[in-house]
């Protein structure tokens, strides 16, 4: 288990990571969600004793990874951004040295070849690092941090640089390991952190801006309110037309995806279903109407909203700088609605 | 660090550094062998050991300049330092395997010695002592040129500055001889690499001199160490 205890991390007058606290259970999967430069990969770094923190503590199976780096460190598999491979060697060599770095006591050779068939990387086994593909790579850097067994897993973005099915194969792997392992996955993909995590932590300028049950996030950012339409006929009329529903917050057009054919943005007021009431105006204006989804929940529109609070029942909000920035950002939100 | 030790030898032959560094080293052994011993037919080597020194210089850099600067490069790094092994081990890992490839290089000259043993008669105290040295000097060069690629992330600027850095231990003696300071000249003679070096080549057997090796070696790596210390702080 993992208990962060605020953690910060300064550079001179830069707040990489400002007071960040949170516990991870034995047999959970926690996702850390947040825009580029956000103190992801710091926090991350922290926890595996890559750099200090500044103040703060961050305790691996109860073990201070500056008090007893090295024990806290044999907890840990870490695969970081950049997964650490020596390109020169071949993929089993690299492992065995792995094998030898961690002062790995299972047996060799039967452990080796089971972290190579999880991760799916038997086939390549006798090749040379720098030649296999991105998403190899990828996979070789996770088995490194599979090595040894340990019970604490830091995955830094694991499915970058695969294709589909590996990451769907990836993600089925990460989440069976979350069921006896501790997992903290970072990911700017939010789909990803829905499918495999308990737990999500959005970070946002060094603070944990929000920190929720998958569940409770897709609840509360539940998307069945807002739709994009594809409809067919006159762009102004539609809008227009559009606007007139119940329960209508905003209507808006966007693209043009076909010759005439225009994408609307529709945004209803939270619980109310505007679809029947969509399908009857294109009905009686002859509008047809050629594609209706919901809008997807992107990382940004999810973190737009926590950060600005405005839609969140309960964020826990960790420090008075988040607060801070809160108010100062629902402030700029209602000036951008008045205006 | 026997993990550690095991993957450097390894890369030293994988990136042909290895093959590099032992054919020069030869190439110049074999020289100052054939030029110092079979021409003047003699079965005194010093004058093999005194030429090797500005070798040292040139050919250490090239060992060690790999060593952590292309760690940090390619950031495997990042592997090695949340790994669960202590500084110690990791500097001291790859301390040795340099120490290992570059005693695999004394091997050579040793061999000349065999060979003139089978011809005259050779003063094998004196030469074990100036393999002592040779040994001592490359351990001592080896942990500067260790730090020095560690404060670096490129390769060629960490064998660049180490090779500047060990021809300004060499050129002590000259700089000394234009500081007329009693007192710096005092502690520019005890730090001088060469004085020492010259001294066992020529018989004069001292053990000051092998403590003097060792300690360089020992405050390098100790440096070495520092400096990934303080670089997790900043």
């Amino acid at each position: 288990m993992i208990e962060v205890r605020n953690l910060t991390k300064h550079y001179g007058d830069k707040h990489a990571v400002n007071g960040i606290s949170f516990t991870v259970d034995d047999g959970e999967i926690l996702g850390f969600l947040g825009p580029n430069g956000a103190g992801k990969s710091t926090t991350m770094n922290m926890l595996t004793g890559y750099i200090s923190s500044t103040s703060g503590q961050a305790l691996i199976n109860g073990v201070d990874i500056l008090e007893d780096p090295i024990k806290a460190k044999s907890f840990i598999g870490y695969l970081p951004e950049l997964p650490p491979l020596y390109v020169d060697m071949t993929v089993k060599g690299y492992l065995d040295y792995i094998y030898d770095l961690k002062k790995c006591k299972l047996p060799r050779k039967a452990h080796l070849t089971e972290v190579m068939e999880l991760t799916m990387i038997a086939d390549v086994q006798n090749r040379l690092i720098k030649n296999l593909s991105k998403g190899y790579k990828q996979r070789v850097g996770l088995a490194q941090a599979l090595i040894g067994n340990p019970p604490v897993l830091i995955l830094d973005e694991p499915t970058v640089g695969l294709d589909p099915k590996q990451i769907l194969e990836i993600r089925t792997l990460i989440k069976k390991l979350g069921k006896n392992h501790t997992v903290i996955l970072s990911s700017h993909i939010l789909s990803e952190i829905q499918a495999v995590c308990d737990r999500i932590i959005i970070i946002n300028h060094g603070v944990v801006a929000a920190h929720d049950t998958t569940d409770n996030l897709e609840r509360n950012h539940s998307t069945d309110h807002r739709l994009i339409a594809r409809i067919a006929g006159p762009r102004e009329d539609i809008v227009k037309a559009l606007r007139n529903i119940t329960g209508i917050k905003y209507c808006r057009a966007d693209m043009e995806r076909e010759p005439g054919v225009y994408e609307y943005e529709l945004e209803a007021t939270p619980g109310t279903d505007i679809r029947y009431e969509l399908f009857e105006i294109v009905a009686k204006n002859n509008w047809p109407m050629l594609a209706l989804r919901s809008a997807e929940l992107t990382l940004e529109e999810v973190f737009l909203k926590i950060t600005m609070g405005s839609n969140v029942d309960a964020p826990v909000v960790e420090t008075e700088k988040a607060k801070k920035n809160e108010k100062a950002e629902a402030k700029e939100e209602e000036k951008g609605e008045d205006a | 660090m026997g993990a550690i030790f095991r993957r450097e030898i390894g890369a030293f032959f994988t990136s042909s550094i290895a093959y590099i560094f032992l054919a020069v080293f030869w190439i110049f052994t074999g020289y100052f062998f054939y030029a110092g011993c079979l021409m003047s037919a003699t079965t005194d080597m010093s004058v093999m050991f005194q030429s090797l020194f500005l070798i040292c210089i040139f050919l250490i850099p090239i060992l060690t300049m790999r060593l952590f600067s292309e760690e940090k490069k390619q950031k495997t790094e990042q592997g090695l330092l949340t790994a669960p092994v202590s500084l110690g081990e990791i500097v001291f890992g790859k301390y040795f395997a340099a120490l290992t490839l570059y005693t695999i290089a004394l091997a050579m000259p040793f061999l000349y010695a065999l060979i003139l043993s089978s011809f005259g008669n050779v003063e094998w105290g004196m030469l074990f002592a100036n393999f002592l040295a040779l040994f001592l000097l490359g351990a001592a060069f080896i942990a500067i040129g260790l730090l020095v690629s560690a404060l670096t992330e490129n390769q060629i600027a960490a064998a660049v500055v180490s090779f500047v850095v060990l021809m300004v231990f060499y050129m002590i003696d000259v700089i000394n001889s234009y500081i007329s300071n009693e007192i710096v000249t005092k502690v520019l003679d005890v730090l001088s690499f060469y004085r020492k070096y010259f001294a066992i080549t020529c018989g004069l057997f001292n053990i000051s001199t092998v403590v003097f090796y060792l300690s360089v070696a020992v405050v390098f790596n100790y440096f070495t160490i520092r400096v990934f210390e303080r670089r997790r702080w900043s």
